[in-house]
């Protein structure tokens, strides 16, 4: 009889169910709202990526910051973006592509009924529901505010628990001493690194490094800005248009959005 | 009998706390010491002053950086006072090629005293030990009279 109760309960857990977490979330915030009666927000000035964040607040969680990635317009021979980004964040190959870490790469995709083909960038897919996080044994893996997630080496102990969480592959493994990091991405053997969504530069206002760098010798594919606000580019086309997330079945909702997938 | 081995005793204890008292002041006049404890040799900086004064780095550089380096990382807070990137680039030591040094080389500022003390630093295991041509302070010349070295007991 309770082998058999076990096993219900078992089940009843089992999964993760992103719009139960949502549900208790929102439970918590009526209750804080019932907790201070008399308190009434009226409104929350959003900040746009025109209007620069000061560089002594820290990221909110007013903004999402997102990527929409238009295929139509993304070359199947063009890597500009992969090689903008080992240039930013001081990647170097060692001969060995198995292990060489890999923030951003090209993945080419094909029916094979029809033989229709595209090229898409992948890069750490930035979700609201991360794995990565929720696996993290030390709490290194971490969503910013801001929504990007990223790696705290400081705490990092290199198990390399989210590369396998990680549905994407985003992640990679540094296997090699370095020497002679960029300052603002440090990097170093037996920790775990992957795209930070250039936070250095979107701290400083400024564009990813493959945004820019696909805008100014690629196809223009990429968008980069704030999901949240209503009134910025990304926001209106995601509206307007239809997009898609790879691996949307698994409801971790990523903030890199892709169009004519 | 006991009470005179006893004072024996005292007396060479004071004996030598007296002499290594005599090796302090020694040690504070002159750098190039033939006996006594050797001092490290800690490179100047670059500059007039140090964010803090000398004596409060000693003690304190290390909470400084672990403060800001969380504030950095997890809130994204770039506009404080303190960073390795700026210690990194104020006390560069240049090597004879006027490239500066990694930490590979015992004249590195920060094993010049850690090597010392016998404290083992992580930091540049993931953070660059030596400058880019970029972060170098305005007006610096590498390989001019920089760098000069002071002892524990200078200004620097």
């Amino acid at each position: 009889m309770s082998r058999k109760t076990k096993d219900r309960k078992l089940t009843k857990t089992d999964g993760f169910d992103p719009a139960r977490r949502s549900f208790l979330g929102a439970m918590a915030t009526a209750a804080g709202v019932t907790l201070a009666p008399g308190v009434i927000l009226y409104g929350i000035t959003k900040s746009s990526p025109a209007n620069a964040r000061a560089l002594d607040s820290a990221a909110s969680s007013d903004v999402r910051w997102g990527m929409l990635i238009d295929l139509n317009r993304c070359d199947n021979g063009c890597d500009d973006c992969v090689s903008a980004c080992a240039k930013e964040n001081g990647l170097r190959g060692f001969g060995r592509p198995e292990t060489d870490a890999q923030w951003i790469r090209k993945v080419d995709i094909k029916n094979p009924d029809t033989g229709y083909s595209k090229s898409l960038p992948v890069m750490c897919q930035h979700c609201e529901e991360p794995p990565c996080v929720d696996v993290c044994p030390t709490g290194a893996s971490f969503k910013r505010a801001d929504g990007i997630v990223l790696v705290d080496k400081h705490t990092c102990i290199g198990c390399r628990y989210c590369m396998m969480a990680c549905p994407y592959k985003a992640r990679s493994f540094v296997h090699e001493v370095l020497e002679d990091q960029k300052s603002y991405a440090p990097r170093g053997k037996g920790t775990v690194e992957s795209c930070t969504l250039c936070v250095h530069r979107i701290d400083a206002d400024q564009q990813p490094a493959c945004v820019e760098a696909c805008s100014d010798t690629g196809g223009g594919a990429m968008l980069f800005g704030d999901l949240n606000d209503p009134g910025s580019e990304i926001a209106t086309r995601v509206a307007k248009y239809a997009s898609q997330q790879i691996r949307a079945d698994l409801g971790l909702n990523p903030g890199i959005r892709y169009r004519n997938l | 009998m006991k009470l005179r081995r006893t004072s024996i005793g005292m007396l060479a204890i004071m004996l030598v706390c007296l002499s290594s008292l005599a090796n302090v002041v020694y040690a504070q006049d002159s750098v190039n010491m033939d006996a006594g404890v050797p001092l490290p040799a800690i490179p100047m900086g670059q500059g007039d002053s140090c964010v803090k004064d000398t004596d409060f780095m000693r003690r304190n550089h290390m909470d400084l950086l672990k403060h800001q380096r969380d504030e950095t990382l997890l809130k994204g807070l770039r506009g404080e006072q303190y960073s390795l990137k700026e210690c990194i680039s104020c006390h560069a030591v240049y090597g004879p090629d006027a490239t500066p040094l990694t930490v590979a080389s015992p004249e590195h500022f920060c094993r010049s005293c850690h090597d010392y003390a016998a404290v083992s630093i992580d930091c540049f295991q993931c953070h660059a030990s030596r400058p880019e041509s970029g972060d170098l302070p305005a007006g610096h010349q590498p390989g001019s009279t920089f760098p000069t070295t002071a002892t524990v007991n200078g200004s620097q």
